[in-house]
């Protein structure tokens, strides 16, 4: 922390980073701010388009009202459903996969860390994919729908549940888990009476948490073919109907801001 | 020495269960497969479709492999990444900046509810469209290009940013806030040596956590037309060029896990004062469980 110099107690100074951290941290400073310079020098930006911004802008939300009321029966409603659909199944797949994968990583649980590692990496993989790349590849698979949408919400939510699952299980005491080992508990209900009902509200918050995040981004898979309101989305723009497009978004907000409310009750009953 | 056995105590109904039925949790596991069965038949997944897609996936990986980037592929993909990584960079300096005075003002135990109100609303609105969506409205305000990118990624940093600086602050320790204020200070030298000290490992967190996210994101956003490498992926696969998503996806994940090994070097840096070499031995160590450490390290990201 703080670099004690030598000598007597008059003449020591008390600095409170060492140089080699001094220089670290101005290093750090330094690049990100020719990190920034470099990207505002360089990047390209046509001014044309900045000038007209504001009017385009107004024009965006003149456009956008009156809203389409029509449009929410029409396309929007079955879109919606289709969306929380995607979502929560996949969200269901995701623990179906994640559950597993997560005991594999926990390094408490399984004491061989090949496996473990292997495990990881299973999460990391499924981490590093964005949802809409997962949608492309699963496109490419299934054909366009909502059944690529539900994969590419379950691939990318593994790697989120499955880590945070095995960290919970990692954090897990001990004490419940030796006394059923000195029973002699067979290690299905070692898991079960032990580990389990230390990491259930974990594994439910977690799970409820990514739903939330789910909803979210189910909503625009569509945008890339993959099902749900994301279709109704940017086939209304690809017509300029600006007036659907609103009510497509209205519709995005108050799904999302249920989704929450709902996740923040269910979460307060179950922890 | 015969002594009749006694008579063996009659077992007694159980009273209390160990386990007892949970009914409700019951009720919900029976609700849940009846919506999934109905769910199920709603996206029209059948059995047949299923298997097509297996074949379909050998073929798809099959164009996939070996990734190309050849020739002027190449330079499409430099200024795809490129241009990503001027968005990450705006992007991030412009959100955290604006992150901090909202996320100060959204924080109920320093701010008026006057003013907590709208910073809250503010910050719900921002983040509950997706970046994607966000990134559409931007493109209709200003083109395509880089800037679009650039709105939505500060719009979504704001979101995330100011939300959770503002929880960090409402936790805080306020007997130092109190100390400082009971010396007469000004507001702003309150925030600066009260408040500020208090949250500046979390807050490096957040920050560090949304270059992240907004690196992840840079990538994807041109898939609507705001710039960066997703538009040349998104590009490339509707041209059935397999080969070049191929080489592009594996660029994207390379550049997410540098950034993530750099981020998780800085946080190191500022709330744990680790050295150069304390990192390097903690990512590299050399005994066999460092070893292991290490590996398991290298595989830990958001």
């Amino acid at each position: 922390m703080s670099a004690a110099l030598p000598g007597t107690a008059a003449e020591r100074e008390w600095v409170r980073h060492t140089p080699e951290q001094r220089i670290l941290r101005f290093g750090f400073y330094f690049v990100c701010v020719a990190a920034v310079v470099w990207s505002l020098k360089t990047i390209e930006i046509i001014p044309e388009f900045l000038y007209d911004a504001p009017a385009q802008l107004k024009d965006f939300f003149v456009r956008m009202w009156p809203m389409d009321a029509a449009y929410y029966p029409k396309s929007v409603h079955g879109a919606l459903i289709e969306t929380l659909n995607i979502a929560t199944l996949g969200t269901l797949i995701c623990l179906a996969f994640a559950l597993p994968v997560g005991i594999l990583s926990a390094r408490n649980l399984v004491p061989f860390w090949p496996i473990n590692l292997a495990a990881k990496f299973v999460l990391v993989a499924s981490r590093s994919v964005n949802t809409l790349v997962w949608a492309l590849l699963f496109i490419g698979i299934f054909g366009p729908g909502a059944l690529a949408g539900t994969m590419a919400i379950a691939f990318r939510s593994v790697g989120f549940v499955g880590k945070l699952f095995g960290e919970a299980l990692e954090e897990s005491h001990r004490g419940p888990v030796e006394a059923l080992t000195a029973t002699g508990a067979s290690k299905a209900s070692i898991f079960l009476k032990g580990y389990w009902p230390q990491v259930k509200p974990a594994f439910w918050s977690i799970a409820l948490f990514r739903w939330d995040i789910n909803v979210r981004e189910s909503a625009v898979l569509g945008l890339v073919g993959a099902g749900g309101i994301g279709m109704a989305m940017d086939t209304a723009m690809n017509l300029f109907r600006w007036d659907q497009v609103a009510v497509v978004l209205s519709a995005v907000f108050v799904v999302v801001i249920a989704a929450e409310v709902a996740v923040t009750l269910i979460r307060r009953r179950l922890i | 020495m015969h002594q009749s056995p006694a008579p063996s105590p009659q077992p007694r109904a159980p009273t209390h269960r160990a386990f007892p039925t949970h009914w409700p949790a019951r009720i919900g596991w029976i609700l849940l497969a009846i919506y999934v069965v109905w769910a199920v038949g709603q996206l029209d997944v059948t059995w047949a479709r299923f298997a097509a897609g297996i074949d379909n996936a050998a073929k798809f990986l099959g164009r996939m492999f070996p990734p190309d980037a050849g020739g002027d592929k190449w330079e499409s993909l430099l200024i795809g990444m490129k241009e990503s990584l001027q968005i990450t960079f705006i992007a991030t300096l412009l959100g955290i900046a604006l992150s901090l005075p909202i996320g100060l003002m959204a924080a109920r135990n320093l701010m008026p509810a006057w003013v907590v109100w709208p910073a809250r609303g503010l910050i719900a609105v921002s983040r509950s469209f997706h970046e994607v969506v966000v990134a559409i409205i931007f493109v209709k305000a200003v083109g395509f290009g880089a800037i679009a990118g650039i709105g939505a990624l500060v719009i979504g940093s704001i979101g995330f940013v100011s939300k959770l600086f503002a929880e960090a602050i409402e936790e805080i320790n306020p007997k130092q806030v109190e100390a400082i204020r009971a010396t007469g200070a000004s507001f702003m030298s309150v925030v600066l040596f009260g408040v500020l000290p208090q949250v500046f490992s979390r807050f490096l967190g957040f920050a560090t956590y949304q270059f992240d996210s907004n690196l992840r994101h840079s990538t994807m956003i041109g898939i609507v037309g705001a710039g960066g490498i997703g538009g040349t992926l998104f590009a490339a696969f509707q041209r059935f060029d397999y080969d070049f998503v191929c080489a592009i996806l594996i660029a994207i994940i390379a550049l997410i896990m540098l950034g993530e090994v750099l981020s998780s070097f800085v946080r190191a840096l500022f709330t744990e004062n680790l050295s150069v070499i304390e990192w390097f031995r903690r990512r590299f160590g050399q005994t066999e469980p460092e070893r292991r450490d290490r590996a398991l390290g290298a595989m830990e990201g958001s």
